[in-house]
């Protein structure tokens, strides 16, 4: 296996803000809270951050809704001295991060501070902009091929892919039940997350429909939250505090010739399987080694389609793999979210996945800890885009 | 659809990109990008061909049927003067299976859309932009 880039590089460092349901802090208050906690749980002090990025991109002096901490705002917030930034698309949620090791490899960087901020509790959504009356607002770029039939939302697009895939392999709502049912008894382990108390197969098959064939229980959490990560140059991290957590691989691929969420050649698949395929490529690892998977669950069908992209079965099988919840339960043979994930800790948008990969890997996970833990998979992303990464705890 | 009430959707920025598109209606037709030179049909846009690199893409009529590849029942009230639920569609156009276009399907009651359901192209106008929608076919089994 040839030395790719990112085996030299490692997160040396986590740091996650207050998970608020309801607005309370000021979302960029949330993100330096996170940005600091980061920074001391690396052991590091802020002179020795030289490079900063975040997805997506974010405009400087407003620090709310979607994207809510711009990397101009953190430098000037930390006084951080950079000799490399980066924000804006790529990789889906892990954007900052891939791109924070090639940055890494290319010498501009030796510890990157990689965040991603949400505050889209503290303004007003979209739909209640439209329960406020007036026209219509005019949509541009993607939104024009959705937002015109009443279908403004990820929610339906991730529902028109699923239902596709629904419909070729016979998979049921009764299945799908075990995502959200085993997440969230994880997410009773762990004292950050939103909601905690046990879900039932009964609530969950007499929850409120929100869009065939997803449930209010099928959709993420939304919240004002940050999460952030050190992503160091593997031999500046060697004696730092925390014991560093390795990339063995990195996917972030698009080769489909028309990547959209509908018009690809292999629909109903989405770029996360290409991202999930360059990713293997470049390890000698195989899914078998994998002790545990943090995939990104926007909803449901989401993780459902990371399963089968990263090859933890056949295509069509997942519906059989997850059934009754017990090979994706915490000792189960690939617990899945053992945070309990966006759909119970909180729509933590990504790197909510890593934060909690890479606890289980140093071993600081608490009551939910997976046992003897070697290697874990996060993939974040869905429709066009989409971002892999393989972790482990083991030397190189 | 002169019987139906026509309720106001959110509706496109017209550029250089996409007006053909939001537009072919007006000649009661819709047209979609094709490559001359290999013949693929391209949705949504680009400047050149992805299979061949041909520059020769241009819009062409089709011939407006599909099937249904999937839908979704909305039961989420995101347009308040929009009655819940309604049927979010998938066309896949019968010319090529990897032109599918997001529609609704007046004309079709819920309980009625499946997956292979054969439909055709309609419009609803909302001044310069005819928005093109699907019906099932005539003669089409609702099964
Ligand atoms: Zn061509």
């Amino acid at each position: 296996m040839a030395s790719y880039g990112e085996k030299q590089a490692c997160v040396s460092g986590l740091g996650q803000s207050s998970i608020n349901r309801k607005p309370s802090v000021y979302p960029f208050k949330l993100a330096v809270e996170a940005c600091l906690r980061a920074i001391e749980d690396a052991g590091l002090t802020i002179d020795d951050i030289d490079g900063a990025a975040c997805w997506p991109g974010g405009v400087n002096f407003l620090g709310e809704g979607p994207s809510a901490a711009a990397v101009g705002d953190i430098k000037n917030s930390l006084g951080l001295k950079l000799n490399w930034y980066s924000s804006g698309e790529g990789a889906a949620m892990f954007a900052p991060v891939i791109n924070a090791i090639g940055a890494i490899a290319a010498g501009y960087a030796t510890h990157v501070l990689c965040w991603r901020a949400v505050g889209e509790r503290w303004v007003p959504t979209y739909s209640h902009a439209n329960a406020a009356g007036g026209p219509l607002p005019r949509v541009a770029g993607w939104m024009q091929w959705t937002a015109p039939y009443w279908a403004p939302s990820a929610a339906n697009w991730t529902a028109l892919v699923a239902g596709a895939h629904m419909h070729r392999y016979g998979i049921t709502r009764e299945q799908m039940a075990a995502i959200p049912i085993v997440q969230r008894r994880n997410a009773g382990l762990n004292p950050n997350a939103i909601y905690r108390e046990p879900l039932t197969m009964d609530a969950y098959l007499g929850a409120r429909m929100v869009t065939t064939p997803f449930c209010l229980y099928d959709c993420d959490v939304p919240c004002d939250g940050a999460t952030a990560v050190i992503v160091s140059r593997l031999d500046a991290a060697k004696d730092l505090r925390r014991k560093p957590i390795r990339f063995e691989a990195v996917g972030a691929a698009a080769t489909d010739r028309m990547d959209t969420w509908f018009a690809r050649d292999d629909f109903p698949h989405m770029m996360m399987h290409d991202a999930a395929r360059a990713m293997w490529r470049r390890t000698d690892l195989k899914p078998k080694d994998v002790g545990s998977a943090h995939l990104y669950d926007g909803f449901t069908y989401l993780a459902m389609f990371w399963l089968e992209a990263l090859g933890f079965m056949k295509e069509g099988e997942v519906g059989a793999f997850i059934e009754g919840g017990r090979r994706i339960s915490l000792d189960g043979e690939l617990p899945l979210n053992t945070n309990g994930g966006q759909l119970s800790e909180g729509r933590l948008h990504g790197l909510g996945h890593l934060h909690e990969a890479v606890l289980q890997l140093r071993g600081q996970a608490g009551e939910r800890q997976v046992k003897d833990l070697k290697v874990s998979v996060t993939g974040v992303g869905g429709g066009g885009f989409g971002g892999a990464l393989l972790l482990t705890n083991e030397d190189l | 659809m002169s019987d139906e009430v026509v309720l106001s959707r959110p509706l496109p920025v017209i550029t250089e990109m996409n007006a053909y598109f939001w537009r072919s209606g007006q000649k009661g037709r819709l047209e979609i990008l094709r490559c001359e030179a290999c013949g693929l049909y391209i949705h949504p846009y680009a400047a050149l061909c992805p299979r061949c690199r041909s520059e020769a893409v241009s819009p062409e009529p089709v011939s407006g049927r599909g099937t249904v590849a999937s839908f979704t029942i909305n039961h989420q009230p995101w347009f308040p003067h929009v009655p819940v639920p309604y049927v979010i569609a998938l066309v896949q156009l019968e010319e090529q299976d990897d032109i599918r276009l997001v529609a609704n399907l007046p004309g079709c009651p819920i309980e009625d859309v499946r997956v292979g359901l054969p439909v055709e192209v309609c419009f609803e106008q909302h001044g310069d932009i005819f928005v093109p929608l699907f019906r099932p076919a005539a003669g089409a089994d609702r099964g």
